[in-house]
């Protein structure tokens, strides 16, 4: 049963992340991405971390994709143009990808090569008090960083857009 | 292969329940209105306006579904079916009372009981948002598309002050299971004040309430928050395009958001399906006393009709309502039935509340509708939250 669902939800995020560059109209592609967003989700749940599963549909699949195509319709983005492709694309496209998928198989086999099949229903971690306890011992100081990147991040923003209105 | 049945049936049986009543939500909420305004309301359908909602979905369902021409086809379609998925999908998480044993099965009175319970609901009000903003864009309508814009802002922006106000609750229960968050709400302060989170021990709650409710009206798309659908601005919002059963969708994907917002409000800030006095000083004879009082009334205003048909009808509801109060009196019903009826008079009176302030107050302006959200809920929220925060942390 766990693998069955598994495979499924592991199938549709690569559906849809394959489909997110194939679509050539934006919304199309961010509703992929939402895909691929809520088959992770799907993915997290089964390996026994149900409340990250839940951030990552809440945060992602929500929060995140709405802006994204909140901006989409706001600026009426059409359907992109399909020129040919250049010679370079089409002499050296399928090779590189080749080059790329074998260089990935080969840093997985080269750092990952002693991990065993993973077991579903083993790992009881994932609660919403592990992730509390976690995020305010051991990695408090990369927490606090990142809420300090992303506090730069919005006065950025509000800077930027207060030039706009002069 | 006993779990697979027992939720096929309970499913079954929510499916069925919770649709009938998003159809009669509609009935209550004409009547309602209606009768704020000094008017009748459907009464023309069956006794009282009853079978209109029967009626209503008849219509809709054998109603021709044009498909404009000049629409997103496949966004289209997809719209209103998500919302709908995603708004009926919370009520999978929502418990409604203890627990039922039938012929040797026991079972909780709720399909799921996840250990992430709330966040569920909370994902799902979040992915709703897609169902209206793909509907308004893919309908290629200025005036759908606007009300979609407003709407996904809107949603986004009461988000916030509805999840800080929920998180305040939770920091008191410290769990995330809805089941358990209504389990810490049992017992009563000075044996009679229960210990609902609005009347917690070291912070009450009232504020998170009142700021949960708030947005709740701003996140199901109500007045007075109703902007995507404002008539008067946008002919009806993101729904203009739509007709015959998607449209029917779109109602339905908000009534159920409704009730899924007041189960919830209900389940975290009234305790759920516990009595609002002890059980000693005779709170279950409520349910039988206040249906014996209906009855009795019903009665009276059939001997003494003031419409003729009333002769006939009322004592027929009188008798009804007369047994359902006798059954609430028996004693191995009443374990299974005052939980239930508990929750459904909170649920059912939060509802109420949904539907006299829609017969009530005007539409708020939409720079008011977001400087409330960002410049006063948000902020009360955050104060309310670091309030219990240190309360609870000083208590423990």
């Amino acid at each position: 049963m766990d693998h069955l669902f598994f495979f499924l939800f592991g199938f549709i995020a690569v559906v849809c992340a394959i489909n997110v560059v194939l679509q050539k109209h934006p919304i199309s592609s961010a509703l992929s991405l939402i895909g691929v967003m809520g088959s992770i989700a799907v993915l997290y749940l089964q390996l026994g971390a149900p409340f990250i599963a839940m951030a990552q549909i809440i945060v992602y699949a929500g929060a995140v994709m709405v802006l994204f195509i909140f901006v989409i319709m706001l600026l009426n983005a059409g359907s992109e143009e399909q020129r040919g492709r250049s010679w370079t694309a089409q002499l050296l496209g399928i090779p590189a990808l080749m080059v790329f998928l074998g260089l990935i198989a080969y840093f997985i086999q080269r750092w990952f090569g002693d991990a065993g099949v993973v077991k579903f229903d083993n790992f009881q971690g994932g609660t919403a008090q592990n992730v509390g306890y976690a995020l305010f011992t051991d990695y408090l100081l990369p927490f606090e960083v990142t809420s300090v990147l992303i506090l730069v991040a919005i006065l950025g923003a509000i800077v930027l857009a207060r030039k706009e209105l002069d | 292969m006993e779990f697979i049945v027992i939720t096929l049936i309970k499913t079954a049986i929510i499916a069925f329940v919770l649709l009938t009543t998003l159809a009669y939500l509609q009935w209550v909420e004409r009547k309602v209105i209606a009768h704020v305004q000094v008017r009748m309301g459907p009464s023309r359908v069956g006794p009282h306006g009853l079978l209109q909602p029967l009626a209503d979905v008849i219509k809709l369902i054998t109603k021709e579904g044009v498909l404009p021409p000049h629409v997103n086809k496949f966004f289209y379609l997809l719209a209103p079916f998500f919302a709908v998925f995603m708004a009926l999908l919370s009520i999978s998480v929502i418990p409604f009372g203890t627990s039922i044993t039938l012929f040797g099965h026991t079972t909780a009175m709720q399909m799921t009981d996840l250990n992430v319970g709330i966040l569920v609901i909370l994902a799902n009000s979040s992915m709703g948002v897609y169902g209206i903003a793909l509907g308004g864009w893919a309908s290629n309508n200025k005036y759908s598309l606007l009300g979609g814009l407003r709407s996904s802002a809107q949603m986004i922006s009461y988000e916030l002050p509805l999840s800080l106000a929920v998180a305040s609750p939770l920091l008191i229960a410290g769990t995330l299971s809805l089941r358990e968050i209504v389990n810490m709400q049992a017992g009563y302060h000075f044996g009679f004040i229960p210990r609902w989170a609005i009347f917690a021990y070291p912070f009450p709650q009232i504020f998170a309430f009142i700021i949960f409710m708030i947005s709740a009206f701003a996140e199901t798309n109500r007045i007075p928050f109703d902007l995507p659908e404002a008539e008067n601005e946008l002919v009806a919002g993101f729904h203009v395009e739509y007709s015959s059963m998607k449209f029917a969708a779109f109602f339905m994907a908000e009534y159920a958001n409704m009730v899924t917002v007041c189960s919830v409000a209900t389940l975290l800030f009234l305790g759920g399906w516990l009595p609002p006095w002890p059980v000693a000083y005779g709170s279950n004879f409520v349910a039988s006393a206040i249906l014996f009082v209906a009855g009795a009334v019903c009665i009276y205003h059939g001997l003494n009709p003031a419409r003729p048909f009333d002769r006939y009808t009322l004592p027929v509801f009188g008798v009804m309502f007369f047994g359902l109060g006798a059954v609430m009196l028996v004693p191995f019903m009443v374990p299974v039935l005052m939980p239930l009826f508990w929750f459904l008079a909170k649920t059912g009176f939060l509802l109420f509340v949904f539907i006299w302030i829609r017969a009530t107050l005007p539409r708020f302006r939409y720079d008011q509708l977001m400087g409330f959200a960002w410049k006063f809920l948000f902020p009360v929220a955050l104060l309310n939250l670091l309030v219990t925060g240190l309360l609870v942390a000083l208590a423990s």
